[in-house]
């Protein structure tokens, strides 16, 4: 990679071109919307021509690591290989140009693939009904928190305010439910990486609406009391959320619905592996028990004959609502659905499978080479944590310049300093399409990042070095905001 | 083994390294009650080709003509250099750039995509992008309601002319927090809002209003003197605007005196295709002063150690993985590949491109109309100037005229009866670029034929 920065598509504009071949033929005489509404300032957009353009962000993209190109064991986020198959199949003209709002004539192969994944995904979570709307798992966190919600006041339950979440679990956990009205309360978890069950029980009581729990735990082990934990909640009243950001350790093996869960959401974007997009879209869509089935979002996919239609608020009276413009993140859907019918259910099976054998391969071999796991009488789920607190208080080197310098070695960094509970530490999924060679490669740079430590530690802190910039000066881009560009 | 690499011998090595016999002992800290032995209701699996046999037939099924629906989706042309460098490996497979070294792609495209979105809302500030249009504003009142020291009412103006789905997205997300939501009726001679309505709140405290444009009947609204009348009750003005109209149209924060306070809106326009639905991006923009109540990712741009340019996510401590419960909101996400693709379409457009495809849209839609007013029994419902959608009347049911012209190949626009049965039997009709004098007389005739 080039070490130069590549200048902003506005440094390059040149006043007079654009790409004409991209823009029609007007009537400039004709315009006959008055003046008073009309646009007289000038956007900053470039003017450049096609091939500046795609030469611009061609190069721009050659600065990204992603999973194409690199091992990406960045834990929680499942960064799993993204069929192509399933991308070019999602683009058929059939697919693509259908608007949203299209007849149900001109829709039925669409539908009836959504339907088809409302059952497959149903199934994959042991749950009764299912809505595909939510746009990312956060929103479905929200949707399943206002649906725990609906379900207290139809009951007339109005004392029920607050939402047990473990210390562990993502932020997105207290920050949805504080979007639904909520208190939160936060449950510590044991030395073994459990909920600690006496701080839980100490916990519920009449003013209960639920728990959130993500299980397998951020941590990177099973929670075995989750029986007892799902009785012990529902003796109290409440409901039982799974966040379903480790989905992928379990998928064909436990489901949610028979651990004891009413709602959760699945994030399709790492289990069903479609891409991450540098950042979205994700898709979260959201499975309940027949509790909570009449407050599932709209729309849903029903089947009737053989005709598909959408499910409304006259089919659903006591829907939350919608949650979306129109029936959600729809191309996410539909790969998620190509990926589980390339895999089918021995597929899925394949799929905890591997990771886990994966994750515990990467696991032994990292405790063997000398690294501290930070729970080490524990199996590892899909994912586990390592901590680095010995190479941060000996030799000042922290778990983010080891990051850094993993960059250099062509791996991208595993999730660092989360879970907070754990110090200095790396949360490392490597998922299952990775191959022995490249694991055993990401061990071997962890080894030799180790030894750099000892003989040259400043070639780790100031890591990375191959890369086009050195390390970043993030103090001064929240101080000093520049968020947008101008002459 | 579909997608998994590992030969019988790597199984077997690993299994003996770990110190177990099999991967089934991997799941021993599962209690067995809880274990199953498969899914049975899932399909068993196929392979790739077979797999495009049978899609190609299903996605077949889909094709459906011409489409003249517009109602918060449109169809524009899209260049192909957008999708055949947004679906580059670098850019389709990469994550959220926490680390931002080996983003500084992703990074500099999304600093890019935010001085565009911010200058064609002419605002000082947009973000990386949210959810969907709806979502957005969503988003977009929460923020004003944290951001208006002047309020404590919690009350939002929302018109009638806004999306319908979009204020019942508003209702779902924005309901437990307290805020109430008033609804502000349209003169139904122009549909748009008549800015005198504001006085009946003279004195009162409002917390923002919602200022659609064009609104959802495609019809200008006045918005300057609605900007005014609404900061006159010192409300903030939240602006949801079609992005490809604010190229020719006048922009957010030139509204009135003051400018909007924020502006939002589908980005779907932008080099997004219809698709169902989705991916689309929702897009949120304000004046500085919000920034630091702005929900979502932001990019800004720093340097790294050596001095050379580079770009960071910014302003984290207002995000959920750092605020958890205290958070701004709790997205964690933005929607990264539609942005890819509209920063690029953007780039590729310029605002010249931009402003002549707005342009050709809206003389599209006047040509139709012209020859619409030929048959007999149609007219057009609001006599304003609108965009490149608007209301027409029919002298049958809407549904059903629908459904006729979808049988003969033609999507003839969005049916009204549901939202606004007070409207009658009409439709709402779309036209942009795409669509040729052909299309455009094909769509006289067979609305012609059916009545």
């Amino acid at each position: 990679m080039s070490n130069q920065s590549i200048p902003l598509i506005f440094e390059q504009s040149c006043p007079g071109r654009y790409a004409s071949m991209q823009a029609p033929a007007v009537d400039e005489n004709h315009c006959d919307i008055p003046q008073e509404f009309l646009r007289t300032t000038k956007a900053t957009m470039a003017e450049t021509s096609e091939m500046q353009v795609v030469r611009h962000y061609t190069q721009l993209s050659q600065r990204n690591f992603s999973i194409d190109t690199h091992f990406y064991p960045l834990g929680s986020c499942t960064m799993k290989y993204n069929p192509r198959g399933v991308q070019r199949i999602s683009q058929l003209p059939g697919f693509v140009a259908r608007h949203p709002l299209a007849p149900m004539i001109h829709s039925q192969g669409f539908l009836s693939c959504i339907y088809e994944l409302q059952e497959i995904l149903k199934e994959a979570v042991g749950m009764k009904g299912i809505s595909l709307a939510p746009l990312a798992g956060a929103q479905g966190e929200f949707v399943g928190v206002s649906m725990i919600r609906s379900y207290h006041e139809a009951r007339g339950d109005h004392e029920r305010v607050e939402i047990l979440v473990p210390d562990a679990a993502h932020g997105t956990n207290p920050a949805s439910a504080i979007m639904c009205g909520y208190k939160v309360r936060e449950i510590p978890t044991n030395a073994e990486g459990d909920v600690d069950f006496e701080a839980l029980e100490n916990a519920l009581g009449p003013q209960t609406a639920g728990i959130m729990l993500t299980n397998p735990s951020t941590l990177g082990v099973f929670e075995r009391q989750i029986k007892q934990i799902a009785e012990k909640v529902h003796e109290a009243g409440g409901l039982l959320y799974y966040d379903g950001a480790n989905l992928n350790a379990i998928l064909g093996r436990v489901r949610p619905g028979d651990m004891g869960f009413d709602v959760m959401h699945m994030n399709l974007h790492k289990t069903f592996a479609t891409p991450h997009g540098g950042g979205g879209p994700g898709s979260g869509p959201v499975a309940v028990g027949e509790r909570l089935v009449p407050y599932l979002p709209i729309p849903m996919v029903a089947k009737e004959g053989n005709q598909y239609r959408f499910l409304t608020e006259e089919d659903c009276p006591d829907t939350i609502g919608p949650v979306t413009t129109f029936v959600g993140n729809a191309g996410i859907l539909l790969r998620a659905y190509l990926y589980a019918r390339l895999l089918g259910r021995e597929g899925m099976r394949r799929v905890s499978e591997f990771a886990t054998l994966n994750a515990n391969y990467l696991m032994v071999k990292l405790q063997e080479a000398g690294f501290e796991l930070a729970f080490k009488n524990r199996r590892a789920t899909h994912e586990f944590i390592i901590t680095l607190q010995k190479q941060a208080k000996e030799k000042h080197v922290t778990a983010m310049d080891i990051a850094k310098r993993l960059l250099d070695y062509g791996c991208h960094a595993p999730t660092t300093y989360f879970p907070l509970l754990v110090p200095e530490c790396f949360l490392i999924e490597p998922t299952e399409t990775e191959s022995k060679e490249d694991i055993e490669e990401f061990i071997d740079a962890l080894i030799a990042i180790r030894q750099e430590i000892e003989e040259n530690p400043e070639l780790v802190t100031t890591a990375p070095h191959t890369l086009p910039v050195t390390r970043m000066d993030e103090v001064r881009a929240a101080k000093e905001l520049d968020v947008c560009w101008s002459e | 083994m579909p997608y998994i690499p590992h030969t019988e011998r790597d199984i077997q090595e690993m299994l003996d390294a770990i110190g177990v016999a099999s991967t089934e002992d991997l799941f021993d800290e599962i209690p067995a009650n809880l274990m199953i032995d498969g899914l049975p209701g899932v399909p068993e699996g196929v392979n790739e080709m077979l797999l495009f046999q049978e899609m190609r037939k299903c996605a077949r099924e889909d094709i459906g003509g011409l489409c003249f629906i517009g109602a918060g989706a449109y169809e524009h042309h899209i260049p192909a250099a957008v999708w055949d460098v947004a679906t580059r490996g670098e850019f389709l497979t990469a994550y959220t750039p926490y680390q931002a070294e080996a983003s500084q792609g992703t990074l500099q495209l999304i600093y890019e995509f935010q001085t565009m979105m911010a200058s064609l809302m002419g605002l000082d500030v947009s973000n990386a992008s949210l959810y969907d249009g709806s979502t957005a504003l969503a988003e977009a009142i929460l923020m004003a309601v944290r951001s208006q020291k002047k309020s404590k009412s919690k009350r939002i103006l929302v018109p009638k002319t806004l999306h319908p789905t979009y204020r019942k997205v508003v209702e779902t997300i924005v309901s437990y927090q307290g805020i109430i939501l008033e609804s502000v009726d349209f003169d139904k001679e122009k549909g748009i809002l008549d800015p005198a309505i504001l006085e009946q709140y003279a004195g009162e405290d409002i917390t923002a209003m919602v200022l659609p444009q064009p609104n959802f009947f495609g019809n200008l609204e006045q918005v300057d003197a609605l900007t005014d009348a609404a900061h006159k009750l010192n409300a903030l003005v939240i602006g949801v605007v079609n992005p490809t109209a604010m190229a020719l149209l006048k922009e957010p924060g030139s509204w009135g005196a003051e400018g909007a306070d924020l502006a939002c809106g589908e980005g779907q326009p932008l080099g997004i295709p219809l698709a169902s639905g989705g991916p689309y991006f929702g897009f949120l923009c304000c004046k500085k002063s919000f920034v630091r109540q702005m929900p979502g990712r932001i990019i800004g741009r720093t340097e790294d150690t050596q001095g050379r340019q580079g770009f960071v996510l910014t302003l984290q401590a207002r995000e959920q993985h750092i605020r958890r419960a205290k958070a701004t909101s709790n997205i964690c996400t933005n929607q990264g590949l539609a942005v890819t693709a509209a920063t690029i379409y953007m780039s590729l457009l310029g605002q010249e491109g931009l402003r002549r495809v707005a342009l050709a849209s809206h003389q599209n839609l006047q040509q139709l109309l012209k020859l619409l007013a030929e048959v007999e029994g149609v007219s057009v419902k609001f006599s304003g100037p609108h965009f490149h959608e608007t209301v027409i009347t029919l002298p049958r049911s809407s549904t059903d005229v629908i459904q006729l012209m979808a049988e003969k190949g033609i999507q003839g626009g969005y049916d009204l009866s549901q939202a606004y049965p007070e409207l009658g039997h009409s439709l709402l009709l779309c036209v942009t670029e795409t669509k040729s004098t052909e299309d455009l007389v094909n769509y006289v005739e067979c609305l012609r034929s059916i009545l």
